[in-house]
């Protein structure tokens, strides 16, 4: 049904004639108006800037606008070493931003700890309490991969259905769009992860096979 | 004036606080940097004297740094006479080897790095040891005797757990009120979802 739709869309094209989808014109909108949150952790933070400078230009994509609020933010990326003390403040703030927003987790440290996982201060992954859109590897990511990385989520938000059940989070009335946000305890986070939306991959190297 | 020999200061320090007693740790790497270990009960006369000696004047406190010294535990072959039974039943003294264990209990230790701004001479270099790793960690504050050692010392209270006696405000400094673990301790031992594993073949 969707191909044959496709195929009628470019046939009538040929003709002259532009027709398209509420859905393709709702998500083309949103995937190149993608607003950034101003927020860096670490040295991630100075690969983001250079990406948004004239050299890499990230507003050739639509996201050229960093809010300082969190309020009119779509997206948040999480760009660096995200610490113990500072997991609770980065997941308050993913909660204060409106839906439909997106996480980009930048670097090895916003992965999973990175070089610093063996420390006891170091959060070992942003994703044990926020869900991660797209990931990027590197130490820092150069902005090329940042870049990569946003046109990933591009792609994401614009395969993104808007009815059916595979529809997103925020056209699910009964999804969170709020996520418990950690408290100090005495050895550490409390939860240490929150197992909605954490899932320790397949095939985890990390895993212990004995 | 250059500062005197590690023994040197030893002696004069010995001389100048009544009842004080220095130990000079030898250092034997290249730097040769040797330090003074100060009992504790008179390491706060002692420190005012290193301040405010004519000669020495050593105003400015670097580094204020704990070190972690757990118990450690030793063992020697021993040659120990014994009587043994031999297989027909008449016993016999022979030499057996034993191995004897020596535990050795641990402390905490407190390092603290000084110079002087005014004679441009340094490092001096103070250690203070506390009885053990347990219930007594207690040490005397050096921070009314260099303001600066503030931050440091309440670093090491953070993270080894030595408790500076006579602080102005000691309280956790990184890690957040309630957090009862010394991290940098050797026998610390992290949250077990946190522990790395590695894949193990057998």
């Amino acid at each position: 049904m969707a191909n044959d739709l496709k195929e009628l869309k470019i046939e009538l094209s040929k003709n002259g004639i532009f027709t398209t989808t509420l859905e393709e014109l709702y998500n083309w909108g949103r995937k190149n108006s993608v607003w950034p949150l101003t927020f860096g952790l670490a040295c991630c933070a100075i690969e983001m800037i250079a990406t948004t400078m004239a050299r890499y230009d990230l507003a050739r994509f639509g996201a050229e606008v960093f809010r300082p609020s969190p309020r009119q933010a779509d997206l948040i990326i999480v760009s660096g070493t995200v610490t113990k003390k500072m997991a609770p403040q980065v997941v308050r703030l993913y909660n204060q931003m409106p839906e439909p927003k997106y996480v980009i987790a930048m670097g090895a440290c916003a992965i999973s700890g990175g070089p610093f996982r063996d420390g006891y201060n170091v959060l070992k992954g942003i994703d044990r309490y926020i869900p991660v859109d797209v990931h990027i590897p590197g130490c820092p990511p150069r902005p090329e991969a940042l870049i990569h990385a946003f046109m990933t989520l591009q792609k994401k938000i614009d395969e993104q259905a808007l009815t059916g059940a595979a529809r997103p989070r925020h056209l699910q009335a009964d999804l969170p769009s709020e996520f418990p946000v950690p408290e100090f305890g005495e050895h550490g986070l409390e939860p240490p992860q929150n197992n909605a939306v954490f899932h320790e991959a397949e095939g985890n190297p990390l895993k212990v096979i004995q | 004036m250059a500062l005197p020999s590690p023994e040197d200061l030893k002696a004069q320090i010995e001389a100048g606080v009544p009842g004080a007693s220095v130990t000079v740790i030898q250092n034997g790497s290249p730097s040769a940097q040797h330090s003074l270990l100060l009992d504790a009960e008179h390491a706060r006369a002692v420190a005012e004297l290193l301040r405010d000696h004519d000669g020495w004047r050593l105003d400015y406190c670097s580094l204020v740094t704990g070190v972690d010294w757990p118990d450690t535990e030793t063992s020697e072959k021993v040659k120990v006479k014994k009587m043994v039974k031999a297989a027909d039943g008449t016993e016999s003294e022979e030499e057996v080897e034993e191995v004897r264990k020596t535990k050795v209990a641990g402390y905490l230790e407190a390092v603290y790095h000084l110079f002087s701004m005014e004679k441009k001479h340094g490092p001096v270099v103070l250690r203070l040891r506390t009885a053990d790793r347990g219930a007594s960690v207690h040490l005397p504050s050096l921070t009314p005797v260099w303001r600066g050692a503030e931050f440091q010392e309440r670093e090491a209270f953070d993270l080894y757990g030595i408790i500076f006696d006579g602080h102005p405000d000691l309280r956790r400094i990184l890690m957040w009120e309630g957090f009862k673990d010394y991290p940098m301790r050797k026998d610390y031992v992290p949250p077990a979802d946190e522990i790395p594993v590695v894949e193990v073949h057998r």
